[in-house]
């Protein structure tokens, strides 16, 4: 789905482009952009080492395990295919709770490190697990229990009634993603299958 | 009553990463007796190779989502849909917020401080869109990152269904703010 979606948005983008007049500014954010992404990436680093830092101490010392343990009943029903005392658990947990509160800077490491050690229980590398899709709709539409810090900077006062309409909101969507995933993952075109080869 | 808990969360924020960055070494080095610094510079190892296995993957996304922007093309399925959104009670000044939020964090901040700069933080506008902000996420990035830290490349059901995700969020949040704020 990605390869269809990805070919099509950067081929309309030329047509449309060359339609509009635009294709310089097209082919300048092309270039643009690839630079944005290696700087995104190098600005991970120190924040990927300090949060990953820490969270290694919080896994040597127990303190996940402990958080983990205690959101079992959850997970269990969330992530069928984790064992049950797998390190995975603990750092979704934390992720989402990284999430809920805003934390976008400890989230993203949290959520790597997450994906890291499903990618252990996954049987095919090359294609994303049934717990990695369900952890993935349930990161990107997150419940915000603490606004982003933007939101408040820009809405000011106002804050207040975007925090109970957010709350809500997001707690329709998780829902949403959560019902759409587990119905999408049994369903035969989402197959966790790779093509075979007729040679 | 809001205002105090609104308040109180808020502030409340600005001490959780401090408390963890003392909280968990405190744990570990006190109660525990494990090297916490040791044990730190270990697990910090890590964040240079995850960070670096994961930029041809938001090459690929970042270079689409760039020149698709560019293009036009966001204001062309605006101009299509807006006769439609009207019809269902959907403000189209929300629209390009809505539309903008899977592809671009800084696109949809962007657009979300233009429409408190021109409508007012108080308008019913500014509201939703500041709402839809917090209710979605910046999917293709996130499924980039994600899924690129480990090398995935068959992503299945995942972008499908946060992409349901994130239409549940923007249209909610246009019904939940004419409910309560409208």
């Amino acid at each position: 789905m990605l390869n269809y979606i990805w070919f099509f948005m950067i081929f309309i983008s030329v047509i449309v482009g060359t339609i509009n007049g635009k294709i310089d500014a097209v082919t300048e954010s092309a270039i643009q952009m690839s630079k944005t992404a290696v700087e995104i990436a190098i600005g991970l680093i120190g924040i990927m080492a300090l949060w990953l830092g820490t969270m290694k101490i919080a896994e040597k010392s127990g303190l996940i395990g402990l958080i983990a343990g205690a959101l079992k009943p959850i997970t269990i029903r969330l992530f069928p295919d984790i064992p049950e005392d797998h390190p995975a658990i603990g750092s979704i947990v934390l992720n989402m709770a990284a999430n809920m509160l805003g934390l976008g800077n400890a989230a993203t490491p949290l959520g790597l490190k997450a994906m890291e050690e499903l990618q252990e229980l996954n049987e095919e590398k090359d294609t994303a697990s049934n717990a990695m899709c369900t952890f993935l709709a349930i990161n990107t539409s997150s419940i915000q229990l603490i606004l982003p810090a933007t939101v408040v900077g820009l809405m000011g006062a106002a804050s207040n009634q975007i925090f109970i309409t957010t709350i809500i909101t997001t707690t329709l969507s998780t829902t949403a993603a959560i019902i759409a995933v587990k119905t999408m993952e049994k369903m035969s075109f989402f197959k966790n299958q790779t093509p075979k080869n007729n040679d | 009553m809001i205002d105090s808990i609104v308040a109180f969360t808020n502030e409340l924020s600005r001490y959780i990463i401090p408390f963890l960055l003392t909280g968990i070494p405190f744990y570990g080095l006190f109660i525990k007796k494990i090297k916490v610094y040791e044990c730190f510079v270990d697990g910090a190892k890590d964040g240079f190779t995850i960070a670096i296995r994961i930029i041809p993957y938001l090459v690929a996304i970042l270079v689409g989502i760039g020149m698709f922007r560019a293009s036009g093309t966001l204001d062309i399925i605006l101009s299509l849909l807006t006769p439609l959104l009207n019809a269902i009670g959907f403000p189209p000044e929300n629209l390009p917020l809505a539309l903008m939020r899977p592809l671009s964090g800084s696109g949809s901040i962007g657009l979300l401080s233009d429409l408190v700069n021109q409508h007012g933080a108080d308008s019913l506008i500014a509201k939703i869109g500041a709402t839809m902000f917090g209710s979605t996420e910046t999917t293709f990035y996130v499924l980039a990152v994600y899924f690129g830290s480990v090398g995935i490349r068959r992503t299945r059901h995942a972008l499908a269904a946060g992409l349901i995700a994130d239409a549940v969020g923007v249209i909610s949040a246009v019904f939940i703010c004419r409910l309560l704020l409208g």
